[in-house]
């Protein structure tokens, strides 16, 4: 298949702006600007069935239409590049190699929205990111791209960088609006949208970077070349963050739709060691699990993965064979989403906290029967009760790990120790430096 | 008005009342901790989880607006689940230290486990998350970082009520905490309020930390008489102690809020100067006597003077501390008992206090001066008193509530008023004024008397008796009563709503009002 979101894999030093120009660069938004009136744009997106990539996979177009037309308050665009989801890792490779890719995805969706001003909100981490980001908007500014009077029409975009202080909670879109305003990344009540009451009170439309990189190709190309990439409602090409026990990891460019039982096996070269597949988190760390059976019967497609019982999210695959410990693993997750909770919500800032508890316990084989219990109980009382999602991103994994793995849970508390660790208590699952 | 069914009960609500809002207006509770009407929705404790039919997940009823036939389930099962759910999740963290803690007894944390939870906790002890107890953040607020359920209400009145944002957010999520920024400790007038406002023992108040158990006090609704604002006031007191005043919501003047001076007033009131029993000047002693001499001695005064000099020798200062009440009766006194019309009334802040601020605080600390106005008693008579009295016209002197001789510095009140043949204090303690009186009569403070107050922007609002005057100290009005009947013999009522319906007949400002109406917002004065 050809590369599209990973073309510099195949196209040295993309990164560069004349690299990038010799290869169709900014030809989308030439196009944007003077061949389309914004709602041209807005019905080309929609109809290429673009869904957002930052986990939600909300219709892209779709979430454009909301800004309103003729606001007397500015409207501002936002790139969320706050990556922060374990398992996750493409939108700092994309940033790095491809960062024009993204700018012109932004500068189009800012013609489409009717706004003058974005920011683009990266993860603490992304000190590299941030740098290669901004020497190409400077290489942008320079040649016409960015800033006033764009390409001579008329049309001036500001792109402003921010950097977070790392935390996961500024992911989500009103955390990030928050953090941007120099605030507590506390996530907002909704009503009201971002689309009406964003960044600074003002409709703000907030996108990933993989997201606002398709708008290009889709400008190009058009909404149909689009749509006949993968499954006509969840189309186009995807970057999946293969990660775990697989002998090949890394971040592969595949169509939509692809089977996850090929991604591990063919693409990911099989399970480390030759063992056996036991499970797969689809989607990031957030999301249900998959036991080995229900793995190999996936497409990675957002409608096949939801049909299957999980979720796509950021499509970042993580893989784990037969040693791996169930209750350690559900430990590790609970003890992220602990360690991020905002603590804004009763039910996710005390749920989290006691998840994480009992699973240490659990796992150090001090647990009781009951527990399993208090923590499907916990996993609900959390599920859709608090103002963000990031409390269901830790209901999603419990509620799934606990009843598909529960047989490793009781061997846990019958035991009395954790059966996957050896005498020394070091992890069999371990994966060799 | 959008037609809604909370509890399958339809009802019309207004536009733009949210589901907390609409439900009370039918007697339904939907519980809450940060939700405040005076304060901007945050939607942070989960607790007002309503069901809302066609809705896929449950809604906070704070951020849901009344819409044309939404309907509310607040007791079904997914409702009661999730109460359920968000008070174990409260209380997995919180010390559970009722038996030492202040706000057991007002506390909602122990009044919801009650209403909507009663199961026990499934959180072992040692676990819990240790923060910062007794902390002391300024002003007179405590701090206990364990009970807190990090509503949020203290953060937002400092944001948004008196903009100085002292207290904040630290750390993340489980470990969340509320605290000052290092060094900089809470420092306002107002911060008095976070204590009311905070739903839990999170925020106490250093001054009636351990003092009572809450459960003992009796509340009664007051005016606060800390300046001309007149804040509305529950006052809660036990066998006639008073120990703390908390604000009473009052849309027409304070809202739910009173500042920390008011706050603390009552403690000037419970002194040991306070006078408890009608004193007779004997050379340089004050010396105790009964009503009954006191009475007596004190119209044969009036009645030598009346004789001698005539009725205007006799003049009357009210104190804009009086009440409406008191105010008229002194001058239905002095114009039907005595005959005199030399009234005034002194209006008399002492320099060094806090001005105007533009919120609550008014310089002048008089909370009835405005009252004392309408009823008829012109301000800034002092210097025509003193006149008369070097003129010799002016010979007694009945003073109300006013300490002329703190106003005028001692010196200057002998000069001007030293040639007085006879001056009589009614006051509650043991001023200046009352140590260079002839005759004292003690009455008793406004949280001892019935009555009500005029505040300066003219609403009339009511007060009540907490408890009766210490020792043998009598109401104002009940005094002047008894002093009137031992001039001239006629009974005159003693009561404030018989007054108060004498003033309403009467004072064109006061027209057609009723003292019962006067609860529990107060009535405007009439513009004349």
């Amino acid at each position: 298949m050809e590369r599209i979101l990973t073309r510099w894999l195949d196209i040295p030093e993309l990164r560069r702006l004349e690299v990038y120009e010799r290869h169709g660069g900014y030809t989308a938004l030439r196009k944007a600007l003077f061949e389309m009136t914004p709602d041209q744009i807005i019905n080309e997106v929609k109809n290429s069935n673009l869904r957002g990539r930052g986990g939600a996979a909300f219709p892209t177009g779709t979430k454009w239409s909301f800004i309103p037309k003729n606001s007397n308050k500015p409207v501002y665009m936002c790139c969320n590049a706050d990556e922060s989801e374990p398992g996750t890792f493409a939108n700092r490779y994309q940033l790095e190699n491809d960062p024009h890719g993204i700018i012109e995805g932004i500068l189009i969706c800012c013609r489409a929205v009717g706004s003058h001003t974005c920011y683009v909100y990266l993860r603490g981490e992304f000190a590299l990111q941030k740098t290669r980001l901004e020497e190409a908007i400077a290489e942008a500014r320079a040649k016409g791209y960015v800033g006033k009077n764009i390409m001579s029409s008329g049309f001036d975009v500001e792109i402003w960088t921010h950097r977070g202080a790392g935390a996961y909670i500024c992911g989500e879109e009103t955390g990030l609006l928050e953090s941007l305003e120099g605030k507590r990344a506390y996530p907002r009540n909704r009503p009201p949208f971002p689309a009406i009451q964003g960044a600074f009170g003002s409709p703000t439309v907030v996108n990933n970077v993989e997201t606002l990189s398709n708008i290009p190709h889709i400008i190009t190309r058009g909404a149909d070349w689009y749509k006949s990439i993968g499954p006509e409602k969840s189309p186009g090409p995807k970057l999946f963050c293969l990660s775990g026990h697989v002998n090949q990891p890394g971040l592969y460019e595949l169509p939509m739709g692809f089977p996850l039982k090929d991604l591990i096996y063919g693409i990911g070269g099989g399970i480390l060691g030759g063992k056996q597949l036991k499970a797969v988190i689809p989607g990031g760390s957030s999301f249900p699990v998959f036991t080995a059976e229900e793995a190999i019967k996936v497409n990675m497609d957002f409608d096949s993965v939801r049909a299957a019982g999980s979720l796509m999210g950021t499509a970042g695959v993580m893989v784990m064979h037969e040693d791996t410990c169930m209750v350690d693993m559900l430990k590790t997750i609970a003890h992220f989403y602990h360690h991020e909770s905002c603590g804004q919500c009763t039910p996710c800032r005390e749920g989290c906290g006691w998840i994480e508890k009992l699973l240490i316990d659990l796992e150090a084989g001090r647990g009781k029967m009951e527990d399993l219990k208090v923590l499907i109980d916990i996993s609900s009382n959390m599920e859709g009760n608090t103002i963000c999602v990031l409390a269901d991103s830790l209901s999603m994994p419990v509620k799934s790990f606990v009843p598909k793995f529960r047989s490793e849970f009781e061997e846990h508390i019958r035991l009395g120790r954790c059966p996957f660790r050896d005498r020394n208590g070091n992890a069999k699952s371990a994966i060799a430096a | 008005m959008p037609k809604l069914t909370i509890d399958g009960k339809e009802f019309q609500a207004p536009e733009g009342l949210n589901l907390i809002q609409a439900a009370e207006r039918i007697g339904i509770e939907i519980p809450h901790y940060c939700y405040h009407p005076a304060l901007t929705i945050v939607g942070n404790c989960r607790m007002c989880l309503v069901e809302v039919e066609k809705a896929p997940k449950l809604a906070i009823a704070c951020n849901t607006k009344v819409a044309e036939g939404m309907v509310v389930h607040t007791k079904s099962e997914r409702t009661k689940t999730a109460q359920k759910a968000v008070l174990e999740f409260l209380l997995i963290n919180h010390p559970i230290d009722c038996p030492v803690c202040d706000q057991a007894g007002e506390c909602k944390l122990q009044d919801y486990y009650m209403d909507y939870d009663q199961q026990p906790s499934r959180f072992p002890l040692p676990e819990k998350n240790r923060k910062g107890k007794a902390l002391d953040i300024g002003s007179d607020v405590m701090l206990d970082q364990e009970r807190c359920v990090l509503c949020a209400r203290c953060t937002r009145f400092f944001d948004e009520v008196t903009h100085t944002s002292e207290l904040a957010f630290f750390e993340r999520g489980d470990h969340n905490e509320i605290d000052i920024y290092p060094g900089h400790p809470v420092d306002n007038k107002y911060a008095g309020n976070v204590i009311d406002i905070c739903p839990v023992g999170a925020l106490t108040e250093k001054d009636f930390r351990f003092r009572m158990r809450v459960w003992y006090l009796h509340r009664t609704a007051s005016v606060c008489a800390g300046c001309e604002r007149g804040c509305a006031i529950d006052i809660h007191h036990q066998r006639g102690r008073i120990y703390r005043y908390k604000p009473r919501y009052n849309p027409a003047v304070n809202s739910y809020w009173m500042c920390d001076e008011g706050r603390h007033n009552f403690i000037a009131l419970q002194t040991e100067t306070r006078l408890t029993a009608p004193l007779l000047q004997e050379g340089d002693r004050m010396v105790p006597e009964e009503w009954g001499s006191a009475m007596r001695r004190l119209a044969t005064q009036i009645a030598t003077i009346k004789e001698a000099y005539g009725p205007r020798a006799i003049g009357a200062v009210v104190g804009a501390q009086s009440t409406n009440e008191e105010a008229f009766a002194l001058k239905r006194l002095m114009l039907d008992a005595i005959g005199s019309d030399r009234l005034a009334m002194l209006n008399f802040t002492p320099l060094g206090l806090s001005g105007d601020d533009s919120f609550l605080i008014r310089a002048n600390k008089n909370p009835n001066a405005r009252g004392v106005a309408a009823i008829g008693l012109p301000p800034n008579q002092l210097g025509e008193f003193a006149k008369a009295v070097a003129a010799g016209e002016l010979k007694m002197l009945i003073v109300m509530r006013g300490d002329l001789v703190r106003v005028m510095k001692e010196a200057e009140f002998v000069k001007a008023f030293g040639a007085l043949d006879y001056m009589a204090v009614l006051d509650t303690d043991a001023n200046e004024t009352v140590r260079m009186a002839n005759q004292v009569l003690p009455i008793g403070a406004y949280p001892e008397t019935d009555g009500s107050f005029t505040n300066f922007k003219g609403r009339v609002q009511r007060i009540n008796q907490a408890f009766p005057p210490p020792g043998k100290a009598l109401t104002g009005i009940e005094a002047i009563a008894r002093l009137g009947h031992a001039i001239d013999g006629i009974e005159r009522p003693s009561n404030a709503d018989a007054i108060f319906a004498q003033i309403a007949a009467s004072e064109a400002a006061f027209n057609g009002m009723s003292f019962d109406a006067l609860m529990p917002h107060g009535i405007d004065l009439k513009a004349i």
